[in-house]
Order: structure tokens, then sequence, then C-alpha cells
């Protein structure tokens, strides 16, 4: 079997052996389906929610959350971090207060948010660009400042100014981290559209989850987090696809990652 | 068949230059570079004199941690010297000028442009005309012999190709002064020899004045009209040889009865110098 046709079987196979293993354990313990639903149940909330089209506007309310807050989030921290790994004076002034923020954990900040900004869109929005700010902006940071000194001595030498030298050397020598941090904020930011529903939301995935949890209707549950792990998934391999594509020269494919 | 070769003995040589030239195109003069380190500070040159005349070639050899590295940056303008002068046609190099081009230790080529783009790296930054810096570009790549690698990207290039992409890169904006800083150091020795008889060519088909720093003495003699010896940190130059040996030279010069001589002279210096 080619290693390519081997690396789409295998898993199968696995996913397989996990379903029938699933299905034999509620069989043989006759578990209730108050704690572990069947697959035939989670296929049919799965039908009922996007055929009957029940889950789209909570589906749709996440993502628009989750890319929106995303789009910030990373946008803000490229530019900020950018600016910071330019700059001493401006990381002087600014660099202490960033730490305490990151090391403050962003999930306890989610009610104060709420009251901030409401229980809208606005809130969810803020709340995953806060928590998808912190592995872009420090791995930013790294990626800019880890540019060799060969090359900027190279561009010195040739006379390049501080703005040339940013855009045609040290953006593109940091990309590969820029690449790795945006990776990892695709789950975060996940986890902020998630939770800032579960505090106080009428909509989102999140917020089906809760409100199932209380009728306790698993079914509904798994069907909604297997939403959230395709939106996941989707969202890491997009930019591992584009991390390939326009940062080709860089072969290293575990680059340790800053940030949480 | 009988070429004069001149060794000529400086043993003090705070001033090593015979003045060839009518007037040197770069002159250091007493040139101190003194660094900060954690113990004190830490002298790397010391009363350093030196010229290089106009289309001369001009190798400096010595030991290991001399301070060669520290005096082509000087001269590149990218580390100020502490005490004495410098001065590139008669004014002080108080910056990276552009009309110096360099050539690195390593290629240091840009992985995310591809050859050409690299060779043309200098010419944007000094927002040189883009068309006639294109058609440099391609003719300088013509000259060091990759003219079928413009749109390759150096991760599919040798060792040698790369450095010879550097090489380019480092007289696409025509420069007056061309410093090489070991730039064969990380190459194998088969593609060493190779590369000096190609920087021969490329040199004398541009007939640049060039400061080439080697640890090296083959490669210093086989190349340069004169050979400048440092000695050990802090650098001074402590010995000049003129090499006055026909060009273009080839891999016959290298087994040159007077090639042999002047390498084993050097090196009975270098071993007096590791040893004192």
């Amino acid at each position: 079997m080619s290693s390519k046709s081997r690396a789409i079987v295998f898993p199968l196979i696995t996913a397989m052996v996990l379903l029938l293993a699933w299905v034999m354990a509620i069989r043989l313990f006759d578990v209730p389906d108050y704690l572990i639903p069947t697959p035939q149940s989670v296929l049919q909330a799965l039908k009922t929610g996007y055929v009957d089209g029940q889950y789209w506007p909570h589906f749709l309310f996440t993502l628009q959350c989750t890319v929106l807050g995303y789009v910030i989030g990373c946008g803000l921290a490229l530019v900020l971090g950018s600016l910071l790994a330019e700059s001493k004076t401006f990381e002087q002034f600014v660099y202490p207060y960033i730490i305490a923020l990151q090391s403050t954990p962003k999930v306890a900040i989610a009610p104060l948010i709420l009251v901030w900004f409401g229980f809208g869109m606005a809130s969810k929005v803020v709340m995953v660009a806060l928590i998808s700010f912190f592995p872009m902006f420090i791995n930013t940071i790294v990626g800019i400042r880890q540019t060799s000194p060969a090359m900027l001595d190279l561009m010195r030498v040739f006379s390049a100014s501080r703005l040339h030298i940013f855009f045609h050397v040290k953006l593109p020598a940091a990309a590969g981290h820029i690449f790795a941090g945006l990776q990892i904020s695709v789950v975060l930011s996940l986890i902020g559209a998630v939770v800032a529903e579960f505090v106080s939301s009428t909509k989102g995935l999140g917020f089906l989850i809760q409100a199932a949890s209380i009728n306790v209707d698993l079914a509904t549950m798994f069907a909604c987090l297997l939403s959230l792990v395709v939106i996941g998934l989707a969202g890491t391999q997009l930019m591992r696809v584009l991390h390939q594509r326009l940062v080709f020269w860089d072969r290293r494919d575990n680059l340790t990652v800053q940030g949480e | 068949m009988a070429i004069a070769l001149q060794a000529r003995d400086n043993e003090h040589a705070t001033d090593a230059s015979p003045a060839p030239v009518s007037t040197p195109m770069v002159e250091a003069r007493d040139l101190g570079v003194t660094y900060r380190a954690s113990r004190g500070p830490v002298a790397a040159i010391e009363r350093l004199s030196m010229t290089l005349g106009q289309g001369e070639f001009v190798s400096v050899v010595g030991p290991s941690g001399c301070g060669k590295s520290t005096l082509i940056k000087v001269f590149s303008g990218l580390l100020a010297p502490s005490c004495g002068s410098v001065t590139f046609r008669g004014s002080a190099i108080d910056g990276p000028r552009p009309d110096v081009g360099m050539v690195f230790q390593q290629a240091t080529l840009l992985p995310w442009k591809t050859v050409l783009a690299n060779v043309l790296v200098p010419a944007r930054a000094l927002k040189l005309d883009r068309r006639k810096a294109e058609h440099d570009a391609e003719e300088l790549l013509r000259l060091v012999g990759l003219s079928n690698f413009a749109k390759h990207y150096p991760s599919e290039l040798s060792g040698g190709m790369q450095q010879r992409v550097g090489i380019a890169r480092g007289l696409i904006h025509d420069p007056a002064l061309l410093l090489m800083d070991e730039p064969f150091s990380a190459l194998d020795t088969m593609t060493r020899d190779h590369m000096s008889l190609e920087l021969q060519r490329i040199w004398m088909a541009k007939r640049k004045s060039a400061l080439f720093i080697t640890h090296s003495i083959p490669e210093a003699v086989f190349l340069s009209d004169r050979v400048l010896v440092m000695s050990a940190r802090p650098g001074r130059i402590i010995r000049e040889l003129r090499i006055e040996l026909p060009r273009p030279r080839d891999l016959s010069t290298l087994v040159d009865p007077r090639f042999t001589a002047i390498c084993s002279e050097l090196r009975q210096l270098f071993e007096q110098l590791v040893h004192v």
C-alpha cells in the first residue's frame, strides 16, 4: 500500500474500531442515553441540526465571532509585536504590562468583558481577540529578533533603510514563527468564543452545549462538539497549507512555539 | 622566464605601504579598535596601517582571532574605529558607503528570494534604476557562470554556487572597492581551488580594488598583488609581500617553485606567530 493511501486508510480503521467500541460498550454495559449517547442519536442530532437547519445560525455565529476576533487579535499582535521588536523605547514602556496581561488567565476576564461589551457579538469578538493575541504577539517578537545578524549586516553594508530592512528581511525571516503563532491561535480563539458563549449568550455552539446540558441532551452536546472540532481542524489545516505555500523556504516542520 | 619575485621585509611595519600606486584608494593609519568586554576593554586591532591602491588585489592573512574580520568591518563602515583613521579616496569612512561592495563569510543569501532577486538586493536597497540593475544582474550572473540559475532559490544551489551569487551581489552596484571576508572558508578544498580561479577571472574582468581576508596562505598568494600578514591579537600588519607572479594564474601556478617558496616563507612566519 502506498504511504499516501496508508495515511488515509489507517486512521479510518482507528475510527471504525472506536465507533464499534462505542456501540458495543453501550450495548454490553447498558449505558443510559443521558450518560453516553449512541452514535445513531448523535447522527440524528446532526441531521436535525444541519439538514433541517436548526444549528446553522449557531454554527455561523460561533464561526463569525471566531474569525473576526482571530483576525483582529492576530492583526493587532502582528503590528504591536513588530513595533515592540523594533523599538527598545516602546518595549520599555509596555512590556511589563503585556507580560502581566499574558499571565492573567483570559478565561477569568470573560465575565468582565461581557459586562463591558454586552451580551451580543461584540463581547465574543473581544474575548477571541484577547485570547488569540498573545501567542501571535510573542511569536512575532521572537521571529523578528532571531533574524540572522549576518543578514542585517548585509543590508546595512548596502545602506538599506530601516523600513526596507524590516519588510525585505525581518518580516520574511520571522514568517515561520508568525505562522506557528497563527496556527495555535486558531485553537485558542475557538476556546475564547465558546467560553464567552458559556458566560452569557443567546446564540452559538457554546450556548447550544450549555442549553443541552441543562436538558441532559447529550446527543446535541456531542453534535456541537463535533462541529467545533470541524471548525478547529479546518482552521489549523488552512494555516498549515498557507504556511507551506507562503513560507516555502522554511523547511522546519515543528517550530518551537512560544507563548501559551 | 625570469620574473622577479620581491618579498619586502617590513618587520616594524607601522606604515606597511611602499606607496606603489599614485594615491591609495583606501588608507588606514594608526588604526585601533577596542571592544568592551566583561573583563574590561579588549584591543582587537592596534596601530594598524595599510593602503590599498586603485585596481589592486590585496589579501590580509593572519592567525584566527587576530582581528581580520574587525578590520573589514571598519572598512565597510559597519564599525567605527576607536582611534586612528580610515579614509576612502581621501575622505573618512564614517558609515556604509554605496561605492563599497561586500562578500561575506557565509553566502548569506535571502532564502525567500530567487538568485536574480538576491543579486538585486543592494540595487533595491540603494534605489538604483531597476531596469539597468536587472540587466547588470543578468550580466553578472553570466560572469559567475550562473545564468541558468537566475530563477532558482538559494536552497537549490551548492555552497560554491551560493558564494558565486554572493560575489555577483557584491558587484551589482558597480562598487569601486570590493571587500571579501573569508568568502571561501565554508567551502571544501576542491571547490575552494576552483573558486579562486573564478574569482581571479571575475576580478580581471572588472578590475576593482579588492581587499580579501583569508586564513589560507595559498589562496592569498594565488589571488593577490600584495599579501599583508597580521599579528595575533591585537592585530597589526607585521609583514608585506609583493606577489609578482604573472596573471592569469592557473592551477600550474600552485606547483610553481616561486609560488611554493612564498607560501612556505609565510607558513614559517605563521609558525613564529603562533609560538610567540
